[in-house]
């Protein structure tokens, strides 16, 4: 590892030029063998190859990636981490990964920059406001934090939203999470990075996965641009390649690619404290610690691998965004980008066991893939190196496809897919 | 926006196509003896190819279902015909 970060060392390389700063971790070549290898080097995947080796003592592990670490939806996300879902399972599996961002920064000696500033959804109805209180009180009893707020309480949040005679969609109240917030999404990559090199784990980019190696039906190791890795057990955190890399061990999966995009404004100077959501109109946003208003909103409907997003789905979230804060029409955009997500039918992960042994899954995190990063990886960690599901995990096994015990999140609390 | 060709009205933009899953999937019969694994193969798992794929549609101005070949990285259009006449 590259030593300890501190303000000390901060102070020692500014009085010497900042000469003495090393890589965050090496840029390994894969060996013949580990006991684990990881396909995909985003936040899942380096989390798990953190937590294998510090929950569970497994260090002879590799993480490969087939381009540049945290290039795929760990650098493409809106990077707000909540966890205001209604099924108990949902908020036990998001509320754990809140937990663990909540000591992110300390544990891995990396500022993840997590600001808790809190998020506001907006409901536009007396009918909605039944939904809003439905939530709260679901959150409330899973013991995840909620408050329903009125009016007034949403307005002193977020002064600039639209309260105008004519909006289209006025404020009634709505959900307030206020130990949800926003997190540096490239920092939450290389922290897991840097501390999982620090315990031996390889990380290996420019690696593709060309094929698995299966023998007596078990998976023993994978076939990349790098040579054959023979491996114990693997599992893949590739989120919308998932299916991509199902095909070449020979399964599928109930999972459909579709594009995210997003989009950032100029920096302006601080008007909005706070992560916004309107249920109206599926827009969500909230300022950079730069200044920049980061927006998102729902999906592109066309299915998709082009990591780039049409501009139907812009149109719906900028006008999203007018609406909601008029004010902002003087806002020019700057940069705009998609990620491939990989959805599922009831809108709730897949971790477990795939239908090739010694092969495990991590995917299915469809749009709310950062803010699971810590649990996530934890959870894979535990079901590699146990062979079974963590309790937190069992409900999101595979198998509810065939049982029928899914967790349908895009009803309960109203996912935007 | 993209233009998909619906074949009785011809281009029209995406917003007003819906997507309705992939080609070739054939419903499991008779239904009491279709086992639950089989019945999620068939209404979940899909093939969600990066490249070349076969989709069904529907073009929600004129109720058109069709079938269209698309490729999903560079959503290039290679063709589309009507569910109601034979494949060319």
């Amino acid at each position: 590892m590259s030593g300890r970060y501190s303000a000390f060392a901060l102070l020692r390389e500014g009085l010497r030029g900042h000469t003495g700063w090393k890589p965050a971790w090496r840029m390994a070549e894969p060996k013949k063998e580990y006991d684990v290898v990881i396909v995909g080097g985003g936040g899942h995947g380096l989390a798990t190859a953190y937590y294998l080796a510090k929950n569970h003592g497994i260090r002879n592990v590799a993480v490969i990636e087939k381009s540049w670490l945290g290039g795929g939806n760990t650098g493409r996300n809106t990077t707000t981490i909540r966890s205001n879902y209604f099924y108990p399972e949902s908020v036990a599996l998001y509320d754990f990964a809140l937990k663990l961002y909540e000591g992110l920064g300390r544990e891995l000696n990396y500022n993840i920059m997590f600001s808790q500033r809190g998020v506001v959804t907006v409901a536009h109805s007396d009918a909605e406001m039944e939904i809003a209180a439905r939530i709260v009180n679901a959150m409330q009893i899973n013991g995840a934090d909620a408050e329903l707020l009125g009016p007034g309480e949403v307005f002193e949040r977020i002064p600039l939203a639209n309260a105008g005679p004519k909006a289209r969609y006025p404020v009634f109240g709505g959900v307030w999470q206020g130990r949800a917030g926003v997190a540096r999404h490239d920092a939450v990559a290389w922290g897991y990075a840097r501390a999982a090199d620090g315990f031996g784990v390889d990380i290996v980019q420019d690696c593709e996965v060309e094929g698995f190696l299966v023998e007596n039906g078990r998976c023993a190791g994978v076939e990349t641009s790098k040579g054959t890795i023979r491996a114990g057990a693997m599992a893949l955190a590739v989120a919308g390649h998932s299916s991509v890399l199902a095909a070449k061990a020979g399964f599928d999966l109930p999972i459909r690619s579709y594009s995210l995009q997003a989009m950032v404004s100029e920096p302006v100077k601080p008007c909005l404290d706070t992560v916004v959501l309107y249920l109206g109109t599926g827009t969500y946003l909230f300022q950079s610690d730069k200044g920049e208003i980061v927006v998102g909103g729902g999906i592109d409907r066309v299915p998709s691998y082009a990591q780039r997003g049409n501009p139907p789905a812009q149109q719906t979230i900028i006008s999203g965004m007018l609406e909601m804060f008029p004010s902002f029409g003087q806002l020019k955009m700057l940069r705009q980008w998609a990620g491939n997500v990989d959805v599922v039918p009831d809108s709730s992960p897949i971790i477990g066991p795939s239908p090739l042994p010694g092969l495990y899954l991590n995917c299915g995190w469809g749009t709310g893939g950062f803010k699971s990063i810590p649990a996530g990886g934890w959870l894979t960690a535990h079901l590699i190196a146990k062979g079974d599901h963590h309790e937190i995990s069992r409900p999101f096994d595979l198998d509810r496809f065939a049982t029928g015990r899914l967790i349908d999140e895009a009803a309960g609390s109203g996912i935007a897919h | 926006m993209q233009l998909f060709p619906c074949p009785f009205c011809g281009p029209r933009d995406e917003t007003e196509f819906h997507f309705g899953g992939e080609a070739g999937k054939v419903r499991p019969e008779p239904a009491g003896e279709v086992s639950p694994a089989a019945w999620s193969r068939y209404l979940h798992r899909n093939a969600n190819p990066r490249g070349a794929t076969r989709e069904i549609w529907v073009h929600l101005t004129c109720g058109e279902f069709f079938l269209m070949e698309r490729d999903t990285v560079t959503h290039a259009v290679a063709a589309s015909w009507s569910l109601r006449k034979e494949e060319p």
